[in-house]
């Protein structure tokens, strides 16, 4: 079978609307240049998701215009993206207004968590959708409306794929993992780790109660994206976390 | 599974950009590492293509492989995976190919 279109080599193909068939007998590796006289062929050179980048592009300028730093949480399920976001709004919020952008595919638990804490929060939900797009946060923004010199912190749906993809305007990007995971999640998942400009390895606190190789895991995250932070810490007992606001306060608005 | 909206990026682009001229056949660009499944990509197209000016065109892939240059030591070598290193040891690459996500080009009816 051919590689390129799933055509069968040497038999008679169907590809376009013709009132013959041709034999191919494909012993090319591909081009499928047909030279049809009622076709024309045009050039694209276009990215897939141009489009998205575009939009993208527009979310950048709208939160520099207003001195916002957003940065974009993605993980798998469960790594605590949320917890680590409650204790964040908790410990950084007097020095800085917080607002969140939670992307799950159904449900308002997560927005209604962050909501708790005081900090405004707005949920998207994706539906069947396994990312957030540009699209989505461009909304998400203007419903939030967060205060000019704010952080707006955006929770991804919880998946280590998908979201390694699409641009949101953010200024940053952190992927978060913890140790109940296993440490061949960067190996696994070279896209989302080599998209990071930090990696937060959460769940500290459990390392006693689970087999998980540190060194393992720095070697993964090294050779997906050579240089890239890696902090570890305990979103639940407050363990390293000073690291993870050091580098939002670095980042952050000049007030 | 984001080959879905990467699908539907790929339908809406090109019925953006050739108006309303019948498609017969689109090639695309995915590269090895760019994280993108051809074969789902395949699978979506006839759904996401139905009821548009793509209906039943043929859609060829065109899969680059993986490159990069080591910023240690120079070499410019095959990378079969993001996590290959230079045959040096260096992590430190630079990738030249294999990420590509473009639409190359269409067919249409003249």
């Amino acid at each position: 079978m051919c590689a390129t279109c799933g055509c069968s080599g040497g038999t008679i193909l169907e590809h376009h609307e013709h009132d013959h068939v041709h034999h191919h007998g494909h012993g090319h590796d591909h081009g499928h240049r047909h030279g049809h006289p009622e076709t024309r062929t045009v050039t694209l050179e276009q990215a897939v998701l141009a489009r998205n980048d575009a939009l993208a592009e527009l979310n950048r300028t709208w939160l520099a215009e207003r001195g916002i730093l957003a940065v974009n949480l993605m993980s798998s399920p469960g790594a605590g993206k949320t917890t680590l976001l409650e204790r964040t709004i908790r410990e950084l919020g007097a020095e800085v207004r917080v607002s969140v952008v939670e992307g799950d595919q159904e449900t308002v638990l997560d927005a209604d968590r962050i909501r708790a804490t005081g900090a405004p929060a707005v949920q998207i939900n994706t539906g069947s959708g396994c990312h957030l797009d540009a699209q989505m946060l461009a909304g998400g923004l203007r419903t939030l409306d967060p205060p000019e010199r704010s952080v707006v912190l955006i929770e991804n749906v919880g998946n280590l794929v998908c979201p390694a993809l699409f641009d949101l305007g953010e200024q940053a990007r952190v992927v978060i993992t913890s140790v109940t995971e296993g440490a061949e999640k960067p190996r696994k998942y070279p896209q989302m780790f080599r998209a990071a400009d930090l990696v937060l390895l959460n769940k500290t606190d459990l390392l006693p109660y689970v087999d998980f190789d540190i060194s393992a895991f720095l070697e993964g995250a090294r050779r997906a994206n050579p240089g890239v932070e890696v902090l570890q810490l305990s979103a639940t007992t407050g363990d390293g976390v000073t690291g993870w606001y050091d580098w939002l306060r670095a980042r952050l608005p000049r007030q | 599974m984001h080959e879905m909206a990467i699908t539907e990026s790929v339908v809406q682009a090109i019925c953006e950009r050739m108006g309303d001229a019948p498609v017969r056949r689109v090639c695309l660009e995915i590269g090895t590492l760019s994280g993108v499944v051809a074969d789902s990509v395949r699978f979506c197209f006839d759904l996401v293509s139905e009821g548009t000016t793509l209906e039943g065109a043929s859609l060829e892939i065109v899969q680059p492989m993986g490159k990069a240059r080591c910023r240690d030591c120079g070499a410019e070598f095959a990378l079969d995976d993001l996590l290959e290193l230079c045959p040096c040891g260096s992590a430190n690459r630079e990738l030249l190919a294999g990420e590509e996500l473009r639409i190359r080009e269409v067919e249409v009816m003249a």
